[in-house]
């Protein structure tokens, strides 16, 4: 019986942490035009709906409706199959991350405990899952047939090595502090209010984690695969119709997957800044924190220009690298000294 | 041992970072540049022919759409030839109206520039920072002239008409808010670090070089020449204006950037003296075979009548000769090479257009660069096809 409710328990909270998933993606690219708008002194997407909230669904009908076309040089097989790659790594990823804490059900003595899974190597899960993430941009564009896709895939292959291995650096400084891979024991030893979090004791980690999440997640000034004004549009020119829409979704939920690796692991995951504000549940102050870091993203977005692609290799190995590895050194050395 | 080939690219007349219809054939070893071609005459429209089926004044909507951020501009280097074919001279008040507009223009030439420059090089909020202020100048244009990306506001011997009323203070006032707006771009982008990573070092063109490709403009003072026409031949009154040539040292994408923005600066100020010092007076050459008669001598008198008739329909005749007059365009040193027959048609016109010069020295830029420099370096020559192509 244990295991029937374990099952039910699981489906439903799958479904809801996807359709609320799919949901923020979609209210993503919303906030994203209408906050770069409004950086832009334009209004963003208005016509659709009050405010233009409609937009994503009329968008996602218009993607849904167009003509699916598969370039003849293409090697179909790979060409659709990437797509789905980039998805379902994007989404999978957010199995492990805790999104508050844990609530009895009403009238009954059932525990719930608001994550999907809670698996002891829950960050090596993430980090091996985002690295997966990259295949579907090297795949899509190396299999279009295209020479600017080529070029983008390539210069997402190069930008994933250089990335992952500074990303995989700049989060052991959190590990050795935690001494463990399992995010919710990360979040628990966080509790207590906004003092306790790991941005205080790991604040540099925190930036270059950051940076290599802009990188990872393929956003300017990292935005190389893509970078439109260069290889028009990179290693999904050829997509069109729902293939092209997979990549956007997938993108933007690797923008939230991201940001909430980020919270979870410096900010404190659902914890509340102040203890006396506990009585808020977990779901909204993870909500908030995530909130935050995208409204950054997106604000970044607005400022920056675009790097050039040896530049940002330069950048990956020779300060980022270096960097990283330092951070874990005196970490490392300070629990040393502290026994 | 698996063969290696170069790998030929060929960006554009498609390609969003191209400005237009431009297409560069490029080879690449990986993302290196080997080779560059540009090919051009996507946007042939066959101006300098079409020119010699028109009469002289029936050119002057034809300059309009050369370099199209520059109309005015265009108009200027058009009539000075003509002028100067008919030798006459134009009213004070005429030749400083027509700088005022020539000085806007190249502000509105420049903030195009800036914005497209900037957006190929990823940083997009600027463009609509630039397009703001932009609009601002087109409906000064739109007020003065009529029109707005083709106002045609010159004639042969002076200006289609005076100022209308009241267009003074809104001029005034774009010119005293401009130098907050220039700051608001420099915060964007002149320190920024990406953006100097982008830009120094990138798409150099040394001063030899430069010379001998025949490349004017900011494109040449960024690589340390100064040469301006303004100042070499002076035309329209302008030493009669206090301005300075900015110049670059490098010859790379950022000085080319900073010579622009130091431009922009100068031509803000040159709008500004040339509406303090605004003189009163007509704003037509004093020639019957030129001008038009007022309209009030064309209804009552029988004589003017047949001469509006005469030089709208038949148009003027210049003497037999060959002219050449040139202006600096935003884009660098518009000249225009008239020969006439004596008719009342130009027999060839030839037309300068910088872009064309400054793009072929385009591969002595990228060769030996990334993909990125390429786009980098077309937006720092600021090329406009429709002046390249004609």
């Amino acid at each position: 019986m244990q295991v029937f409710y374990f099952l039910i328990e699981t489906i439903i909270k799958c479904v809801v942490v996807f359709a609320c998933l799919m949901l923020s993606v979609a209210y993503l690219t919303w906030l994203e035009r209408k906050v770069l708008g409004h950086i832009q002194i334009r209004f963003g997407p208005n016509r659709c709906g009050p405010f233009g909230l409609l937009q994503p669904f009329s968008d996602g009908i218009k993607a849904f409706f167009k003509e699916d076309l598969i370039p003849g040089s293409a090697d179909k097989p790979v060409f659709v199959l990437a797509p789905m790659i980039a998805i379902i790594s994007a989404i999978s990823m957010f199995a492990v991350i805790p999104f508050g804490n844990q609530f009895t059900l009403p009238g009954t003595d059932y525990v719930v405990k608001l994550r999907i899974a809670d698996i002891d190597i829950g960050l090596l899960y993430v980090f091996g899952i985002a690295s997966l993430g990259e295949f579907g941009i090297v795949l899509g564009g190396w299999a279009s047939g295209n020479k600017y896709g080529l070029t983008g895939s390539l210069r997402a292959a190069a930008q994933m090595i250089s990335y992952e291995v500074a990303l995989g650096l700049s989060i052991v400084g959190v590990i050795l502090l935690s001494q463990s891979l399992r995010l919710t024991e990360i979040v628990a030893l966080q509790a207590g209010g906004f003092w306790h979090w790991n941005i205080i004791y790991q604040p540099a980690a925190f930036v270059f984690f950051i940076v290599c999440a802009l990188a990872e997640i393929n956003r300017t000034p990292f935005d190389m695969p893509e970078a439109e004004s260069e290889l028009a549009c990179g290693f999904n020119i050829e997509y069109s119709s729902m293939k092209f829409a997979l990549f956007f979704m997938a993108e933007y939920a690797h923008m939230i997957t991201v940001a909430s690796i980020a919270v979870t692991l410096f900010l404190g995951g659902w914890q509340a800044p102040l203890p006396f504000l506990e009585f808020i549940p977990g779901v909204f102050w993870f909500g908030a924190k995530v909130f935050i870091l995208i409204f950054f993203f997106i604000w970044q977005r607005g400022t920056f220009p675009r790097l050039r692609y040896d530049q940002i290799m330069k950048f990956g190995w020779k300060v980022l690298f270096e960097l990283t590895l330092i951070n874990i050194l005196i970490t490392a050395f300070v629990m040393l000294l502290k026994g | 041992m698996a063969e290696t080939r170069l790998m030929t690219i060929n960006m554009g007349p498609q390609h969003p970072a191209t400005h237009g219809v431009l297409r560069l054939v490029l080879e690449l070893d990986g993302e290196i540049i080997v080779k560059a071609t540009p090919h051009i005459g996507h946007l042939h429209r066959g101006v300098e022919k079409l020119a010699e089926a028109r009469t002289y004044h029936q050119i002057i909507p034809l300059t309009d759409r050369l370099d199209y951020t520059n109309a005015m501009g265009n108009n200027l280097a058009y009539v000075l030839a003509v002028e100067k074919l008919l030798g006459i001279e134009v009213p004070k008040r005429a030749q400083y109206l027509r700088v005022m507009m020539a000085e806007l223009q190249r502000l509105a030439a420049h903030l195009i520039w800036l914005g497209t420059h900037a957006l190929d090089i990823g940083a997009m909020t600027l463009l609509f920072y630039n397009f703001r202020e932009r609009e601002e100048i087109l409906r000064i244009f739109e007020e003065v002239a009529g029109g707005r990306l083709t106002p045609t506001y010159l004639r042969i011997g002076g200006v289609a008409k005076d100022l209308p009323e009241g267009i003074e203070g809104k001029i005034r006032s774009f010119v005293n808010a401009f130098p907050d707006h220039m700051k608001e771009y420099e915060t964007l982008l002149t320190k920024n670090v990406i953006w100097l990573k982008r830009t120094k070092g990138v798409g150099i063109i040394s001063k030899e070089d430069a010379i001998n490709w025949g490349v004017t403009g900011p494109t040449l003072r960024g690589s340390g020449v100064k040469w301006d026409v303004r100042k070499a031949f002076p035309y329209s009154s302008y030493d009669e204006f206090e301005f300075d040539i900015p110049t670059g040292s490098t010859g790379d994408v950022y000085d080319r950037y900073y010579v622009r923005l130091r431009e922009m600066e100068w031509s803000n100020s040159i709008v500004r003296q040339a509406l303090d010092r605004l003189p009163k007076g007509p704003i037509m050459a004093d020639d019957p075979k030129v001008a038009l008669p007022p309209k009030e001598m064309v209804l009552t008198d029988i004589a003017s009548l047949i001469r509006h008739f005469k030089i709208v329909s038949e148009g003027i005749t210049p003497p037999r000769g060959e002219v050449y007059a040139s202006v600096e365009a935003s884009k660098g040193e518009l000249g225009f090479y008239i020969v006439s027959d004596g008719s009342n048609r130009p027999l060839r016109m030839r037309i300068r257009p910088p872009s064309f010069l400054n793009l072929s020295a385009l591969p002595k830029m990228i060769e030996g660069g990334l993909i990125a420099d390429v786009i980098s370096a077309i937006g720092s020559i600021d090329i406009v096809l429709g002046e390249i192509d004609r």
